[in-house]
C-alpha cells in the first residue's frame, strides 16, 4: 500500500549539506505495523516527515519515490498533498503539548479534519469529534470538548493527537515517537490503545522510536536505521531475538527490557556519525567490533536474506555467532 | 479568579497611579514660570486687576490648599475652570476628545493594516530577499521624526496631489475618515516599525512550532492554516507590544495634532501650556494619563482573551 | 515616537551535527558591522564639520543673491532663506543634536540601571514602590512630559538634559529589574551570597556585568528616541535655540519653502533617519551577537 523507494532527503545547514536520509526503501502493507528504529539523528523522523511531506523548510527530498496506493507523492504540490493528509495519511507527534494549537479548543482541533476534508458542517464534525474522543478513551468528552490543550495531562493530550489522526479514517498513521515523552505506565496505555485501534480498523502504522521494547509490543515488522540508511529489516521477533547486523546487536544488548538472553547491558561505544561527511563504506564501521577492511571501502546496500529479512552487513554471520555465544554463555 | 475580578482589580490599581499623576501634574504646572493673569490681561494688566484674578482663581492660596481644592473638585467630576476661556474645563476637554480618539484608533488600524502583510511576507520566507527588504523598514522607520513625515505627507498628498485636506477634522463619519487619513497615517508610520518587528518575530516562532506541523499534517489548507493557526497565535505577543507603544503614542499625538491642526486634546494641551491655563493643562494631563492606563488595560485584556493559557490570578 | 525596540528572534536550525560552528566575531555580524561603520562615518562627519566645509553655519548673508540658492558646486545643498549654506548647517546641526543625544542618554542609563538593580535584587516593598513610581511616570505621555518640562525649565540644552533624565530612566529600570529578577536565582549569585559578599558587591560585580547587555542594546534605540525628541523640540522652538544650527529648527525653517526648495526640510530629516538606521543596526547586531541564532 505504501511503497517508499530509494528516498533521499538532504538538509541545507550552515556547515554543509546533511544527508539525513540516504537511500531508504520501505514497504508497508495494509493493516500492518512497521517499526522504524534508530538513535537520534539516524534519519527516522525525517523519513516519516518526508512521507507526509511536512519536512522543515531547509530539508528537501532530492531523490526517490513515495508511492501511496499507486500514486507517487514526491512531485505533488502542497495543495494536492493537503488532500491526502488526513483522509489517507496522518501523523502523531512526540511532544503533545507543543504539537497541539494552544489557543484552539481541543474539540475543534479534532473536528477540523472532517470539516476540511469530509465536508462536514460544524455540528456533524463536533459529533464525530465526540465519538472519536470516546474511542480513544477520553473521559467526559462533552465537557472536555471545549477545553484547551494545557488543561490536559500528557497522556490525555496524546489521546487527543490520536483522535485527530483518526478523524478522517486514514489508511496509514505515521507515529513519531509518540510515547517517548510519557511516563512508563501511560506509555503502556497509549500503546495498547494504538494496537487496539489498529486491529479494529485495519489502519497501518509506521512507528518510529529508539525504544526497542515498544517496537516489540506493537509492531509486526521492523526496520533499523543508522546514519541515514537502513541496516536491517525483518519480522520483529527475528530481528530482535536474532539480529543480523552489528548495530542491531548493539541496540539489543544495550536495551534493558528486550527478552533476549539474560545479558549484561553493553552500550555501543563511540558516537553517531556525521551526516555531512559520513564514514566511507559501511557507516557503522568505526564503531563495529567485527569491522574488516572491506567494510571501510565497499558500499553496503540492504541485501535480502531468507525468511523475509534483509541486512546491510557484509559479515552478518559474525552476528549469528555472537548471538549463539550469548545463548551459551553464563 | 474570573475576568470581572481581574478587570476590577486592575481598575482599582489605577487609583494610586492616578493620584500620583495628579500630584505630579499639579505641582509641575505650578512651576511654570509666568503668571496666567498677566498673560491673559495682556496690555490691560494692572496690579489690582491681577490681584483680583488671583483671588478669583484661588491662586493666592498656598499650593497645598489649592491641591486639596483641585482634588475635591475632581472627586465631584469638576475639572475646574479654564483660565483662558472662562468656561468649565471638563466640557472643554471632553469636547476636544473625539478627534484625538479618532486619531489613535485610526492610527492603530492603519498600523495593523501595514504591519500584518509586511510581517507575513517577511516571516514566510525568512532570510530571503523579501525578508531583508521588510526588515529594512523598521530600521528606517524608527529613525523618522513623525512631524517630518507629517510635513512630507502633507506636501505630497495634500498639496501636490490634493487627495486629502491639509488639516482639520472634517464633518461626519466619512469626512473624518478622509480628513484624518494623513495624520493617522503619520502616526501609523511611527507605530508600524515596532509592530512589524514584533509580529515578524512571533510569526517566526509560531511557524517553527510543532503544532503548525500537526496542522499541516492534517492537511489544513494554506489559508486556513495561516489565519486560524499561524496568525491567531502570532498576534498574541504583538498585541502587548502594540498596546505599550500606543501608550507612548498617545503623547506623540500632541505633535501630530499640531502639524495637522486637528482640534483634539493634544492641541488644547500645547496651547494651554503656552497660555499658562493651569486647570486645563491639569485636566488634559489627567485625561492623557487615564487614556494610557486604559489602553494598557485593554491590551492586557486582549492578551488574556486571546491566550487561554493566561490565568487571572496574578 | 515609539520606544520599544523588539529584539530579533532566535530561530535555530535543528541539525544534530558535529561540525564546529564558526566563532562569533563581532565584525562578522553584518548588521553590527555595517551599523558601526555607518555610525563612524556620521560621527566623523559631525566632529570634523569645520574641516569639511568652509562656511560658517550661523553667519547670515542677506545680500539679495545669496539666499535660497539651489544646489551647486559652491553650495552642495544650496542655501537657506538667510543665505546660510545648508550643508554646513546640516553638519553642525548633526553635531549638536548627536552630542546632546549621546550625553542625554547617560544619566537615565545610570539612574535606571541602579534603581532597577535595587528593585530587582531586594524585591519586596522597595520593588513595589519603585514600580508604582514607574507606572506614574509611564502614565504621562512621553512627549507631553518633555514639552511641559522644557517649557517649565525654559528652552535650551540644559532643560533637555533634565527632561530626558527625569523621564528616560524608567525603561532602563524596568529592563534591568526584569533581568535581575531572573539572574538573582542563578547559581553564581547563590555562590556569592554564601561566600558572604555584601549586596552591593554582588550587584555591582557579579550581577551587573551579566545583565547590562540588555540595557546597552536598549540604549541604542533610546538614543534614537532622544534624537527624535531633541529634533521635535527644535522644531517647536523649545530646544536648541537659534541661531545655533539644529536639525529640528532647520525642518521648521524649510517648511515654508517646501514646494520650491524641498531640500531644506528633507535633508535634515534624512540625516536623522540615517543616524537612526546606524544605531538600530548596531542595536540589532548586538542583540544577535549575545543570543545564539541567525542574524
Amino acid at each position: 500500500m505504501l511503497d517508499v523507494r530509494d528516498l533521499h532527503v538532504r538538509i541545507a545547514a550552515r556547515h554543509g549539506i546533511v544527508r539525513a536520509v540516504d537511500g531508504v526503501s520501505l514497504q508497508v502493507a495494509s493493516g500492518e505495523a512497521l517499526g522504524l528504529v534508530g538513535e537520534s539523528g539516524s534519519g527516522k523522523s525525517m523519513t516519516l516527515r518526508a512521507i507526509l511531506g511536512v519536512l522543515p523548510h531547509e530539508a528537501k527530498v532530492t531523490a526517490g519515490q513515495i508511492v501511496l496506493d499507486g500514486v507517487d507523492l514526491v512531485p505533488l504540490s502542497n495543495s494536492d498533498l493537503n488532500r491526502i493528509r488526513g483522509p489517507k495519511m496522518s501523523m502523531i507527534f512526540q511532544e503533545p503539548m507543543s504539537a497541539l494549537n494552544p489557543v484552539m479548543r481541543v474539540g475543534n482541533q479534532i473536528a477540523e479534519g472532517p470539516i476540511v476534508h469530509l465536508g462536514y458542517n460544524r455540528a456533524r464534525a463536533a459529533e464525530r469529534a465526540l465519538e472519536l474522543m470516546r474511542r480513544v478513551g477520553i473521559p467526559d468528552p462533552e465537557q472536555r470538548f471545549r477545553a484547551f490543550p494545557h488543561e490536559f495531562s500528557g497522556g490525555m493530550r496524546q489521546r487527543v493527537m490520536i483522535a485527530i489522526a483518526l478523524s478522517c479514517d486514514p489508511e496509514i498513521i505515521l507515529c513519531d515517537e509518540p510515547t517517548t515523552a510519557l511516563d512508563v505506565t501511560i506509555q503502556d496505555q497509549i500503546l495498547r490503545l494504538l494496537a487496539r485501534l489498529c486491529a479494529e480498523s485495519g489502519v497501518s502504522l509506521i512507528f518510529v522510536t529508539h525504544d526497542l521494547p515498544v517496537v516489540a509490543q506493537i509492531c509486526q515488522r521492523v526496520a533499523v536505521m543508522y546514519g541515514g540508511q537502513l541496516v536491517e529489516t525483518g519480522q520483529v521477533r527475528d530481528v530482535l531475538l536474532d539480529p543480523r547486523h552489528p548495530y542491531t546487536l548493539g541496540l539489543v544488548r544495550s536495551a534493558p527490557d528486550v527478552e533476549y538472553v539474560r545479558h549484561s547491558l553493553v552500550p555501543i561505544p563511540g558516537s553517531p556519525p556525521s551526516l555531512v561527511t559520513p564514514p566511507s563504506g559501511c557507516r557503522f564501521h568505526p564503531r563495529c567490533k567485527f569491522a574488516e577492511e572491506d567494510c571501510r571501502v565497499q558500499p553496503t546496500p540492504l541485501r535480502e536474506l531468507p525468511g523475509g529479512r534483509a541486512t546491510a552487513c557484509l559479515h552478518y554471520e559474525r552476528c549469528e555467532e555472537a548471538v549463539a555465544a550469548d545463548r551459551i554463555g553464563p | 479568579m474570573g475576568r470581572m475580578t481581574f478587570v476590577a482589580r486592575r481598575l482599582v490599581m489605577l487609583v494610586p497611579v492616578a493620584i500620583g499623576v495628579t500630584i505630579v501634574v499639579f505641582f509641575l504646572i505650578h512651576l511654570i514660570p509666568g503668571d496666567p493673569a498677566r498673560t491673559i490681561l495682556g496690555v490691560h494688566a494692572t496690579p489690582q486687576r491681577i490681584a483680583l484674578l488671583h483671588k478669583q482663581w484661588g491662586l493666592n492660596r498656598p499650593l497645598v490648599s489649592q491641591y486639596w481644592l483641585f482634588m475635591d473638585r475632581l472627586a465631584h467630576g469638576n475639572l475646574g475652570q479654564s483660565l483662558f476661556y472662562g468656561t468649565p474645563a471638563r466640557p472643554l476637554i471632553l469636547g476636544r476628545l473625539p478627534p484625538t480618539l479618532w486619531l489613535i484608533v485610526y492610527a492603530a488600524v492603519l498600523a495593523i493594516a501595514i504591519s500584518v502583510p509586511l510581517a507575513t511576507i517577511a516571516a514566510t520566507r525568512k532570510d530571503a530577499v523579501r525578508d531583508h527588504l521588510v526588515r529594512v523598514v523598521p530600521l528606517l522607520g524608527l529613525g523618522m521624526p513623525p512631524f517630518w513625515v507629517g510635513i512630507l505627507l502633507i506636501d505630497a498628498l495634500a498639496i501636490h496631489v490634493r487627495a486629502f485636506p491639509v488639516s482639520g477634522y472634517g464633518n461626519g463619519f466619512f469626512g473624518h475618515l478622509h480628513a484624518m487619513f494623513l495624520p493617522a497615517l503619520t502616526v501609523a508610520i511611527a507605530l508600524a516599525p515596532v509592530v512589524i518587528r514584533a509580529l515578524r518575530a512571533s510569526m517566526l516562532n509560531v511557524l517553527g512550532a510543532e503544532y503548525i506541523t500537526t496542522a499541516r499534517s492534517k492537511g489544513v489548507p494554506a489559508r486556513r492554516l495561516f489565519l486560524r493557526h499561524v496568525l491567531r497565535n502570532a498576534v498574541i505577543p504583538a498585541v502587548t507590544v502594540l498596546g505599550i507603544n500606543i501608550g507612548f503614542l498617545i503623547g506623540g499625538t500632541v505633535i501630530i495634532e499640531n502639524i495637522f491642526a486637528v482640534p483634539g486634546i493634544g492641541q488644547l494641551m500645547i496651547n494651554s501650556i503656552f497660555r499658562r491655563d493651569f486647570p486645563v493643562v491639569q485636566g488634559v494631563t489627567l485625561v492623557f494619563g487615564v487614556l494610557v492606563v486604559l489602553v494598557n488595560l485593554l491590551a492586557d485584556l486582549s492578551y488574556a482573551a486571546l491566550d487561554p493559557r493566561v490565568r487571572f490570578d496574578r | 515616537m515609539s520606544a520599544i525596540s523588539f529584539p530579533e528572534p532566535a530561530v535555530a536550525v535543528e541539525v544534530s551535527e558535529h561540525a564546529q560552528p564558526r566563532p562569533r566575531r563581532w565584525y562578522r555580524q553584518p548588521s553590527l558591522a555595517s551599523g558601526a561603520i555607518l555610525l563612524a562615518i556620521i560621527v566623523f562627519a559631525a566632529v570634523a564639520a569645520p574641516l569639511l566645509t568652509p562656511y560658517n553655519p550661523i553667519k547670515q548673508n542677506l545680500s539679495g543673491n545669496a539666499s535660497l540658492l539651489g544646489p551647486s558646486a559652491h553650495h552642495l545643498l544650496g542655501t537657506d532663506q538667510l543665505g546660510r549654506d545648508t550643508f554646513t548647517r546640516l553638519l553642525y546641526g548633526l553635531r549638536m543634536d548627536l552630542r546632546i543625544a549621546f550625553i542625554a542618554v547617560l544619566a537615565p542609563f545610570c539612574i535606571g540601571v541602579v534603581l532597577g538593580s535595587i528593585a530587582g535584587y531586594f524585591g519586596g516593598w522597595v520593588d513595589s514602590v519603585l514600580m508604582r513610581l514607574v507606572d506614574i511616570v509611564v502614565a504621562f505621555p512621553f512627549y507631553v512630559l518633555i514639552i511641559a518640562l522644557v517649557f517649565v525649565l525654559g528652552p535650551g540644552q540644559r532643560s533637555i538634559y533634565i527632561a530626558i533624565t527625569l523621564v528616560g530612566w524608567v525603561s532602563y529600570a524596568r529592563i534591568i529589574r526584569g533581568e535581575v529578577l531572573v539572574a538573582k536565582r542563578q547559581e553564581y549569585v547563590l555562590a556569592a551570597r554564601s561566600a558572604g559578599l555584601s549586596a552591593v558587591r554582588i550587584m555591582a560585580r557579579h550581577l551587573l556585568p551579566n545583565v547590562i547587555t540588555q540595557a546597552i542594546i536598549y540604549a541604542m534605540s533610546d538614543i534614537v528616541q532622544d534624537i527624535l525628541a531633541i529634533v521635535a523640540l527644535g522644531y517647536f522652538g523649545l530646544g536648541v535655540q537659534p541661531p545655533t544650527a539644529d536639525l529640528g529648527s532647520m525642518i521648521n525653517d524649510g517648511q515654508n519653502f517646501l514646494t520650491t526648495h524641498w531640500q531644506l526640510t528633507t535633508f535634515p530629516g534624512l540625516a536623522v533617519v540615517v543616524v537612526g538606521l546606524s544605531l538600530s543596526l548596531i542595536g540589532d547586531g548586538l542583540a544577535d551577537l549575545i543570543r545564539p541564532g541567525q542574524s
